[in-house]
């Protein structure tokens, strides 16, 4: 108002009859657009409010007008009312003010300043809604979202938009577009508004399109792509336009070696994953065999007693320490090492070093213990599997590509197990421990002559492979079932990746491990799990024919067996 | 190759050499346990190998029978067999038969069929499934017995014998194979002044018949037996010729009989 | 010729052998059919079935002793050969059932229920009894014979040899499991009806199916011993005590391994065979590892290198098997457990080790 006034004086000073004239009509002008903004903005404001209000008036029409107004106005602010309106969690008190009610209905809060009410003091009344009311409410929240501070709320509202697309939508979409400052969401806005583009009668625009499928598109686009190249039943094309055919085909293709790209980068993944499972599987059995020649059939129940000992460790903290559950996996490493570790000590002072020199009775002895094993165990926990809970840093997993997701649980895997083969590796090569168990491993005569105990050693070495291989079960407990078979279904495989990657280096069992990993993912889409295993051990059979001197006879005298 | 025996005028010795070793190669990881070893052994010859522990003897023998395979180098059976091409079995059927440094008798088996077993025959399955040994064989094997003087004991399990025994029934194994090239790898260790001389004494008798080299550190059995010796070192011929003047060469003096 | 056979046992051998063949195939059938039910004495019917399985397993004993006691081989995967002839047999009843099916389809009824239309090229012959003998004969020894000349040939022995033979039974029950493969599936092959004409139901098909198993069992055994006995034995367990002096002595060990190892997947074929029709059902459970590492143990639980160990090991586990499975079925794995650790830690040489033992001890009494 002191500007106004101001401006006046300062023209009425001016005796400029033309000027006066003009001026006076550019106040005019002026101080209309000022009162009109203000009283706008207030008309606005009050605009926004009672349209907020009318969210709980009786009448469904009233309230279809209210959500779009709502919609239209732009005011994010509005979101968590229209959402919990479609949700069935708004009411609306006696004095217009509308809450937010949880889940269980016996809290509630402000829809506008969000802060906490007394529902005990409040008259509610819940405002209907039906299925016409529910598709505006989508609309007005789609273009409420796209607006969104967020991008992620952004990059969200887009892709629904691109699974339901929505005709009334895309002139939102074409004045976000030119808002947006996201790469991500800019890319999902050009995707929406290319597939409304097929659809156009303008070809430069359908072209336009095209191109942006082509270079952005995924698997979902195929169907719209195929349709342009769909014929009738004469047998003529439907799309008149050759040109346009031909760059939907090379669109086709495009995202076709994209995917084919995505899904060998997939297969790569989890043959990783299923490598470094194997891996850890076989890396203590490799260890004993190379040690002491022998075998160990209970090997497989190494790994069952350590998926056991996590689920036992998940119970302790589910009961007395449920505050820090999450935690329990890190309690349960050592102990899982330590339970398969001291179990296998045991079974080698007990049973293996009396067969010392017999592998094949060790074998069969091993078996015999094995069967012991899982039978008590089936008899201790039942014969179902048991349930194992990832903590919650472990849940989900992340969208690489499209419909590509690496679980985190997985990925955390392969990092313990590349851990694990470091702290082997660094055992074997540093310490003292780890020379001693090198040298009874090439030269078990020389070394006990050296003052080496060798009883000592093979114990260690059997603890620690059975170690391991309770590592192992603990990482299978992360991402599958426990049961008392677990052992036996990877102990095949364990000892495939022992006799292909031979024993004595690191290095053999991790190519074996990782190379039939992969090998076994690769083949799977092509052969099937079944056939795809068959391929895998006649491969190997041939391999040991070709390269027998890389996986048996050590060069020079030898002691025959 | 099925089993049957190599007639001995297959094997081409027209040079009057039985065994050709040229420049043989082998090495264990980077260990080179034969290094460019030449040496020629005469048809009817008793050659003795000497050598300090490690200079490739055994390997050698090895390399003939088959068991390794050179990485460079020929060995040839007569002028017309090439052993880096046969395997073992064949080998021993060309006509080499060996006894190792260790007895390596069957321990399960009795003498008898010990010997039963070396007896140079046809080998093969069918054979073995069908045929039983013909009056002829016995002999052979009841002569071979007494030769070891263990006739007696025919019928014991061999795994009870004592070293000596064994070792002489090892020798016994290889006369019933009656090959016209021997291999043997010490033996006499372990055995009494006596059982040496015995020993001795049957080598002399096989020689010219048949071909001998012998490995051995016993130095009086050496001189009781050989013509010519040969001494290995570091994988290859050190010095060769006869046992006084292989004596007196100051090279093999220090490396191997001197201090 | 005759004369090695006689040979191989002494007169008290023999008697004793034809003391037992005379039992079981003429005593015992009379007990059953000439003794009224009620009795005490009375060998009841199912009994042939149950005997015949044991008999069965006995052939399957047989064939592990000839390739582990005597030529040191160990197999665990010699449910492959008992199975490959076991599902040759299924097959051939399979066909044999004709239009009886639940389905009343000249189908089986498995195929019928996947809704196949036609037989699988693989099943063609199978109507004939001479196709399917032949079968049973030669295929277990033709795959034994490719799979062991690959194994022998790359000088594969000892645990690795175990564990590819494990790796083996174990991918083929997984290709036996699915369905797709024509074979029944998890289901396997079952309900059959008759068996060159006479119904399996009949007890006295049952009786001639036992006797045949029988006679088949002594035949096996007979022609084992003359095996065992002969030169070819004795290079056998010489291969197993020291096999590369066996090569050095001039012996391909390879054709001897191989000859052994298809000898024993023959009878283990025709083992199977045998089981199917008395036991009524093959599937590729048979095929799993434990199955075939059982059998091992038959074979050291008797006593290995003495073929009258094997039968006697596969007789004792398998009755104590059904023993368990009616009286403590929950312990019977620790029983069997149990019995793998204390044969191979105590009693390497088994039932007939330990009977030898005592009778020794009995003689050196005497003589004291």
């Amino acid at each position: 108002m002191k500007q106004t006034y101001l401006l006046v004086k300062s023209q009425i000073l001016k005796t400029n009859i033309r000027g006066c004239k003009v001026f006076v009509r550019l106040l005019g002008v002026f101080v209309f657009l000022i009162v009109g903004i203000f009283s706008f903005s207030i008309a606005e404001a009050n605009d926004f409010e009672s349209s907020l209000k009318d969210l709980g008036n009786k009448s469904r029409s009233k309230i279809k007008i209210a959500v779009k107004r709502l919609g239209n106005i732009g005011n994010p602010a509005a979101l968590p009312a229209l959402e919990a309106l479609k949700d069935k969690h708004l009411q609306i008190s006696a004095d217009g003010s509308l809450i937010i009610l949880n889940e269980s209905e016996d809290q509630g809060r402000d829809a506008l300043s969000g802060n906490p009410v007394d529902l005990s003091s409040l008259t509610l009344h819940k405002p209907r809604i039906n299925n016409s009311v529910r598709r505006v409410l989508s609309m007005a929240i789609g273009k409420l979202k796209l607006t969104s501070d967020s991008p992620e709320v952004r990059l969200q509202a887009a892709g629904q938009l691109l699974k339901r697309p929505s005709t009334d939508l895309v002139e939102l979409v074409e004045k976000a577009l030119d808002r947006e400052d996201n790469d991500e969401v800019r890319k999902i806005f050009m995707l929406v508004l290319a597939k409304e583009g097929l659809k156009s009668d303008d070809k430069n625009r359908r072209l336009k399109s095209l191109n942006i499928i082509n270079e952005f598109g995924n698997n979902d686009f195929k169907t719209d792509l195929e349709a342009l190249l769909e014929k009738d039943d004469t047998g003529n094309f439907l799309e008149g336009d050759s040109e346009i055919r031909d760059h939907a085909t090379k669109a086709i293709s495009t995202i076709e070696n994209r995917q084919f790209f995505i899904n060998q980068a997939a297969n790569l993944f989890y043959g990783l994953s299923l490598g470094s499972i194997l891996l850890l599987a076989a890396l203590g059995l490799a260890i004993t065999f190379g040690l002491m020649g022998i075998i160990n059939m209970a090997h497989g129940e190494m790994l069952m007693l350590g998926a056991y000992a996590t689920f036992l460790v998940q119970n302790l903290f589910r009961e007395y320490l449920p505050g820090i559950f999450d935690w329990y996996l890190v309690i349960a490493i050592p102990i899982s090492f330590i339970v398969s570790a001291i179990i296998g000590i045991i079974l080698e002072r007990t049973i293996i070093r009396h067969l010392y020199g017999r592998p094949l009775e060790t074998l069969l002895a091993t078996w015999g213990i094995s069967l012991i094993l899982i039978q008590s165990v089936r008899l201790l926990f039942g014969a179902q599997n048991v349930k194992v809970a990832n903590p919650s840093y472990l849940s989900g997993g992340i969208e690489v590509f499209h419909g590509v997701v690496l679980p985190y649980n997985r990925i955390a895997i392969i990092m313990f197990v590349v851990f694990v083969v470091i702290s082997i590796w660094m055992l074997l090569q540093k310490t003292s421990l780890g020379l001693q168990v090198r040298a009874v491993t090439q030269n078990r005569e020389m070394a006990s002559c050296m003052g080496i105990s060798t009883h000592k050693i093979d114990m260690y070495t059997f603890g620690l492979g059975s170690g391991v291989a309770g590592l192992g079960g603990l990482a299978l407990s992360q991402i599958g079932n426990v049961g008392p078979e677990l052992g036996q279904l990877y102990i095949v495989d364990s000892f495939m990746v022992v006799v292909t990657g031979g024993v004595g280096k690191i290095a053999g069992t991790v190519a074996g491990a990782l190379g039939l990993g992969i090998l076994n993912k690769f083949l799977e889409p092509v052969a099937g799990a079944v056939l795809g295993k068959i391929i895998v051990l006649i491969l190997i059979v041939i391999l040991i024919q070709k390269r027998p001197q890389g996986l048996f006879a050590p060069k020079g005298r030898m002691v025959d067996n | 190759m099925n089993g049957s025996h190599i007639k001995d005028d297959s094997i081409d010795t027209t040079h009057g050499c039985i065994l050709y070793l040229e420049q043989i190669t082998v090495s264990f990881d980077g260990f080179k346990a034969l290094n460019d070893l030449n040496l020629y052994i005469d048809d009817g010859e008793l050659r003795c190998i000497i050598g300090p522990n490690g200079a490739g003897k055994t390997t050698m023998m090895d390399v003939i029978t088959g068991k390794t395979r050179p990485d460079h180098g020929t060995v040839f059976f007569g002028q017309n067999h090439d052993l880096t091409k046969m395997t073992e079995y064949e080998i021993s059927h060309a006509g080499i038969g060996r006894k190792f440094q260790k007895p390596t008798v069957f321990l399960n088996h009795t003498i008898f069929e010990n010997l039963e077993l070396a007896l140079h025959t046809q080998k093969d399955v069918w054979q073995s499934l069908t045929q039983s040994l013909t009056l002829e064989q016995r002999e052979i094997i009841e002569e071979v017995m007494e030769t070891i003087g263990l006739k007696e004991q025919k019928n014991l399990r061999s795994g009870l014998l004592s070293h000596g025994q064994k070792q002489w029934l090892e020798i016994g194994m290889l006369l019933v194979q009656d090959p016209r090239l021997l291999l043997i790898d010490e033996p006499v260790a372990g055995m009494t002044h006596q059982e040496t001389e015995h020993t001795a004494e049957l080598l002399k008798s096989l020689a010219g018949k048949h071909s001998i080299v012998v490995v051995e550190h016993e130095m009086d059995f050496i001189r009781s037996i050989a013509n010519r010796v040969t001494v290995l070192h570091e994988g290859h011929v050190l010095a060769d010729g006869k046992m006084e003047d292989v004596q007196n060469d100051p090279k093999v003096i220090e490396v191997y009989l001197g201090s | 010729m005759i004369k090695k056979f006689i040979r191989l046992h002494s007169l008290r051998e023999w008697i004793f052998i034809f003391t037992i063949l005379a039992i079981a195939i003429v005593l015992l059938p009379l007990f059953n059919i000439l003794v009224p039910e009620e009795s005490v004495l009375h060998v009841p019917n199912y009994m042939f079935a149950l005997m015949g399985k044991y008999l069965c397993y006995a052939l399957v004993a047989l064939a592990i002793d000839l390739i582990w006691g005597y030529t040191g081989i160990l197999s665990l995967g010699h449910g492959v050969f008992f199975s490959m002839g076991g599902y040759a047999m299924g097959m051939y009843l399979m066909r044999s059932v004709g239009k009886e099916g639940v389905y009343k389809s000249d189908l089986p009824d498995f195929m019928v229920f996947l809704d196949w239309k036609e037989l699988p090229w693989y099943w063609y012959g199978f109507d004939s009894f001479i196709f399917t003998l032949l079968v049973i004969l030669i295929l277990p020894a033709l795959f034994a014979f490719t799979f062991g000349y690959f194994a022998f040939k790359s000088r594969i022995k000892g645990v690795y040899f175990a564990i590819i033979t494990q790796a083996m039974t174990f991918a083929l029950m997984l290709l036996f499991f699915r369905n797709e493969t024509g074979f029944g599936g998890n289901n396997g092959l079952t309900d059959f009806k008759r068996i060159l004409g006479y119904s399996l139901q009949e007890p006295s098909t049952k009786m001639s199916l036992y006797i045949i198993t029988t006679i088949v069992l002594f035949l096996s055994y007979i022609l084992s011993r003359y095996v065992v006995q002969s030169k070819l034995g004795r290079v056998l367990t010489a291969i197993r005590d020291a096999e590369s002096r066996v090569m050095f002595s001039g012996y391909n060990t390879v054709h001897y391994k191989l000859f052994i190892w298809t000898m024993s997947a023959f009878l283990c074929g025709i083992a199977g065979a045998l089981y199917v029709p008395q036991v009524g059902i093959i599937n590729p459970s048979e095929m799993q590892p434990s199955n075939s590492i059982e059998m091992a143990i038959w074979v050291a639980v008797g006593g290995r290198g003495t073929l009258s160990g094997a039968l006697v090991g596969a007789g004792l586990v398998n009755v104590a098997k059904s023993w368990f499975t009616v009286a403590a079925p929950d312990y019977w794995l620790y029983f069997l457990g149990t019995l793998f650790i204390v044969v191979t830690l105590y009693f390497p040489k088994g039932f007939t080790g330990m009977l030898a033992r005592f009778t020794s001890k009995e003689k050196s009494k005497e003589s004291a």
